[in-house]
This record gives C-alpha cells, sequence and structure tokens, in this order.
C-alpha cells in the first residue's frame, strides 16, 4: 500500500527569494499532488491606488516588482491612455521608442536574472556567476538612463519623464554588441551541454493542452507551443514598427523553457538596436491634464508573459477600481500539473522554471485590522529593541561596551 | 467569419448591452445566470483564453468582469455581470471549464464576498488565516 508524506517547502524557501510554501505530496520519490500556499508578501496595492491619484500611481506600480518595474507602470499608463483615445493617438513619437527601449532592457536583465537562478537551482553556479555578470552592464545602462538600477520612474500618463541623452546612445549600443558574444556562449553553455540537457528535458513538461487549460502566459505558454506575446498580438510601443520573431518551442518542459528565453535575449536586443537607429528627435511628453470617465485596459508583455491592468475613472482625479493582474499569477498556478508526477530533486527547478514572482502575484489589498494590535512607526521599534537590548544586558549583568 | 460576430450571433439573446469603447476592446453585459453558459461558449468554442477577472463594489451591486483574451487577433472582450444582492452575492463558478480561473475566484471570493457555486477549492488565497470572517477588503461600505 502506498503511503503519501507531505514535504514542506517553506515558507522560508531554501532557495527562491521571497516567501511561499509548496506542500508536495510525494509517494517515495515521486510528486503525486502539491499544494500552494502564497499571500506572505501581500501589500495592498489595488486599494491604495485608490488613494493615490493618477500621477502618483505609476510610481505605487512600480513598486509591486523590482524586476518588472516597467511592465507595471507601462500596462497602467496603456490603461489610462486607452480612456484618453489611445497610446498611438496622445504620447509623442520619441516617447513611444524610449518605453520600448525600456522595456526591452528589463527583458533582458530578467531573463538573465533568472538564467542565473536556474543555473543556481540545479548546482550549476557557473552559469549562476557569468549570467549575474552580464546583467551588471544592463543595470548600468539602466542606471545612465533613468537614474536608478530598479524602479526607473520613467512611465507617466501621456509621455516618459526622461529623455535619453544623444551621448548615452553609443554607449547603450556598446553594451550591447558586448551581451551578443555572452548570449552565444549561454547558448552553448546550455543547449550544447549534455548535462543540462540530462536534467532539463523531459521534467516539468506543460503540455500545450495544459497550458491553455491553466491560461498560462509569456514563456511558459511559448516553451508548450502557444503562440502568445502581447507585443505581436496587440502592438503598442513601437513593437509593430521593428523587426523581430516570436521565439516558440513545442516540449513544454524547463528545457524548452530556457531555451525560449535565452532566444528571446538575441531578439530584444534585435528591438533595441533599431530602436535607437528610427528613434526621432522632438517631445517627450503629451502633458495630459484630466482623465475623463471611462474605463481602460492596459496589456504589456512583462518577462513573464502578459501583465495586466484594469483602471477605472469617474472624472475624478483618482482611479476609482484598478485591478492589476502580474503574469506569475497565471503561471505560478500551472505548478499544480506541471510539479505533478515528477521526483521531488526535480521539484526544485521546476517549481523555479515559470520564473515566479510572488510579489506580483499577491498585491491586492489590505485594511486596517479591527483589534488591538498596535501599530508602530520606525522610531517605536528603535525604541522597543532598545529597552529590549537594556534588559538582556541586566539579565547578563554587562554594562554597556 | 469573424470572433465579435459569432459571439454575436450565438449569443444574441443573453447580450443585453454591447460597447466597444476603443480599438480591440470589446465589453458586453450578460445576466449573471448565463455567465457559465457563455464562458463555456467563449473558452471551449472559440478559444478565447481568460486572461483575469476583475471585481468592482458599485452603488447597483457587485459587478465583475471576465476579460477573455482572442489572441490571433490582439481582441480583448470584456464580459461585465452584474450582482445585484449584496448581501448574498452568489454566481455560477467557472473552474470546472477553465482550471485557470481558480486562483481568479478564490481571490473575488476572499475581497468582495461572492460566493462561486460549485468551486472546488473556495478557500483563501491571498488573506491570512487569522483575517476576521465576513469583512472583505475591497467592499465599499
Amino acid at each position: 500500500m502506498s503511503h503519501k508524506v507531505i514535504v514542506p517547502i517553506g515558507p522560508y524557501h531554501p532557495l527562491q527569494e521571497e516567501p511561499e510554501f509548496f506542500q508536495l505530496y510525494v509517494e517515495g520519490e515521486k510528486v503525486v499532488d502539491i499544494d500552494i500556499i502564497i499571500g506572505y508578501n501581500h501589500r495592498g496595492i489595488e486599494k491604495l491606488s485608490e488613494s493615490k491619484h493618477f500621477d502618483q500611481v505609476a510610481f505605487l506600480v512600480e513598486r509591486i516588482c523590482g524586476i518588472c518595474s516597467s511592465s507595471h507602470p507601462y500596462a497602467y499608463v496603456l490603461a489610462v491612455e486607452e480612456i484618453l483615445g489611445g497610446e498611438a493617438r496622445i504620447v509623442p513619437e520619441r516617447a513611444l521608442y524610449i518605453r520600448t527601449i525600456v522595456n526591452e532592457l528589463e527583458r533582458i536583465h530578467s531573463h538573465l536574472l533568472w538564467l542565473g537562478l536556474a543555473g543556481h537551482f540545479i548546482g550549476y553556479n557557473t552559469v549562476w556567476m557569468w549570467a549575474w555578470r552580464y546583467r551588471e552592464p544592463i543595470l548600468d545602462c539602466f542606471e545612465m538612463i533613468t537614474g536608478n538600477r530598479q524602479s526607473y520612474a520613467m512611465f507617466k500618463v501621456g509621455g516618459i519623464r526622461r529623455d535619453i541623452k544623444e551621448e548615452d546612445i553609443p554607449i547603450l549600443k556598446k553594451t550591447l554588441d558586448e551581451l551578443i558574444p555572452a548570449v552565444d556562449m549561454f547558448k552553448g553553455a546550455v543547449m550544447d551541454d549534455p548535462v543540462i540537457q540530462a536534467r532539463l528535458k523531459g521534467i516539468g513538461i506543460l503540455t500545450k493542452k495544459q497550458a491553455i487549460d491553466w491560461c498560462v502566459v509569456g514563456p511558459t505558454a511559448r516553451a508548450s507551443g502557444i503562440n502568445i506575446d502581447v507585443r505581436k498580438d496587440d502592438p503598442y510601443g513601437v513593437y509593430g514598427r521593428v523587426d523581430w520573431n516570436v521565439i516558440i518551442e513545442k516540449e513544454g518542459d524547463i528545457f524548452a523553457k530556457t531555451v525560449v528565453r535565452i532566444l528571446e535575449l538575441y531578439e530584444s536586443i534585435h528591438i533595441i538596436r533599431q530602436s535607437l537607429d528610427k528613434m526621432p528627435k522632438g517631445e517627450i511628453d503629451a502633458n495630459v491634464k484630466d482623465v475623463p470617465p471611462g474605463e481602460g485596459i492596459g496589456r504589456v508583455e512583462a518577462p513573464r508573459g502578459e501583465c495586466f491592468h484594469y483602471i477605472r475613472s469617474d472624472g475624478t482625479n483618482r482611479p476609482i477600481r484598478h485591478k492589476i493582474r502580474a503574469p506569475s499569477y497565471m503561471n505560478v498556478a500551472s505548478n499544480k500539473v506541471a510539479a505533478v508526477g515528477g521526483t521531488i530533486s526535480d521539484a526544485t527547478i521546476t517549481l523555479a522554471a515559470v520564473d515566479p514572482c510572488y510579489c506580483c502575484t499577491e498585491r491586492v489589498a489590505v485594511i486596517n485590522k479591527p483589534d488591538n494590535k498596535q501599530i508602530m512607526n520606525g522610531w517605536d521599534l528603535i525604541k522597543l529593541s532598545q529597552e529590549k537590548t537594556k534588559k538582556l544586558q541586566e539579565l547578563y549583568n554587562a554594562g554597556p561596551q | 467569419m469573424q470572433i465579435r460576430d459569432k459571439i454575436q450571433e450565438k449569443l444574441a439573446s443573453k447580450i443585453i448591452d454591447w460597447k466597444e469603447p476603443a480599438e480591440r476592446r470589446v465589453y458586453f453585459t450578460i445576466k449573471k445566470e448565463d455567465v457559465f453558459e457563455v464562458a463555456e461558449f467563449l473558452f471551449k468554442e472559440l478559444g478565447l483564453r481568460l486572461a483575469t477577472a476583475s471585481g468592482v463594489d458599485t452603488p447597483l451591486g457587485l459587478e465583475i468582469l471576465y476579460h477573455f483574451s482572442f489572441d490571433k487577433t490582439g481582441e480583448f472582450y470584456s464580459v461585465r455581470v452584474l450582482i445585484e444582492d449584496k448581501k448574498h452575492p452568489q454566481i455560477d463558478s467557472i473552474t470546472p471549464i477553465t482550471a485557470g480561473a481558480e486562483w481568479i475566484e478564490r481571490e473575488i471570493w476572499e475581497m468582495l464576498g461572492v460566493n462561486f457555486k460549485n468551486h472546488p477549492n473556495l478557500k483563501r488565497l491571498l488573506l491570512a488565516d487569522d483575517w476576521p470572517k465576513e469583512n472583505y477588503p475591497l467592499r465599499r461600505e
């Protein structure tokens, strides 16, 4: 008779950076069922957004996720601009190009981040170190263009906040040129390595049918043979005007997900190069003053898939409803089928293969809890800490140094 | 035949209101009793993808927008349903049609208190276990 054992992974996950809790039900080594418990990262952003005016919300949604800190504000401004008549109609040309460039730089740094983490998860730390080493110049480019390595504060309704300076463009181009041989190296190191193939092929499979049923998006869907990419299907920015391909693999296993992400790096570099060459001079902001009543939807292909924002406005300066759905929300849930049937040792990389982002998944709402818990600010905590230290000093009878 | 014509033809008796405020964006309203049938038609027969669902508390009742995406053309169909009874809001679950709806409905259930009939696993997703019962964060009362 089989005997089911629960193996808990989390909430302090031994490898991933964010708190999440997987309960694996195993029979021997085999995973037969999985419970995904989330909610540890939940901060109340949808509710908070209703109390901010339209200009502030862009900064707020940027803080949903440190990795997708251009995709969320981009999807948000697209939603508001839809109420105003559409991005293509109101946003100046140059701003469209800059939006596209920033969005693609984000994809490059995010895919390199995942590649490094995936390498780390399967014990291939060389890939980890090298991927992050080549991610660093991209973050430097972000710092050069936007002033920040993360949370770029570039997007605003009707345009962008900062222009790309002419003298920065050659540096940006040079960084991209130097990245190509690095991506070639990763392509070789991952796609031609028999050890990686043995480790990643045929595990964590999400079939095309399952992918459709679980409504997954982004590289997770494309690795299962589904041809979806918001940049092609519902173009925004200048994606409709530059030449690039959607990368699709059929196998649905982790190797396919890795290949999709690596090959997408080439496409992103290609898109940025073309955008830099075609970018006209001119205004970068349409100076939008008021947002009329209405509702709008913004969709952006974030590194992990379709990032969705829905805005409803009643004509005041604040949204009355702001719904956010990050790509991981759909992708993480599909682990329920991808991880089942594999072994425990494969579960670690399978659960990471969708490039999960829990702070995205768990944005929603929080109100004051009607109990007696005290709310403390920074000074209260310092005071508490000093009192505790004092008590400990008394207890151990040691005076302050 | 375009997808929007197919929807208008098949669901002619069910559509109360049809709006196209922007390019590739369609919003249409149906009765809450029809939600299962409509979702089944959109998802299974037409092959639309469920992007998500937004729950909104309005003065008239609780509104749910089911956002379906047709990725071949980039069209985006939002199906609007109004649940007038705010005391005991109830609607059919569409999780039996697509597994992707499971988390979406759990979130609307805990945030707005809408009871999804026939949902296989209606429990909390994001709120803490000790969160007070029948206290719905996204309600406006």
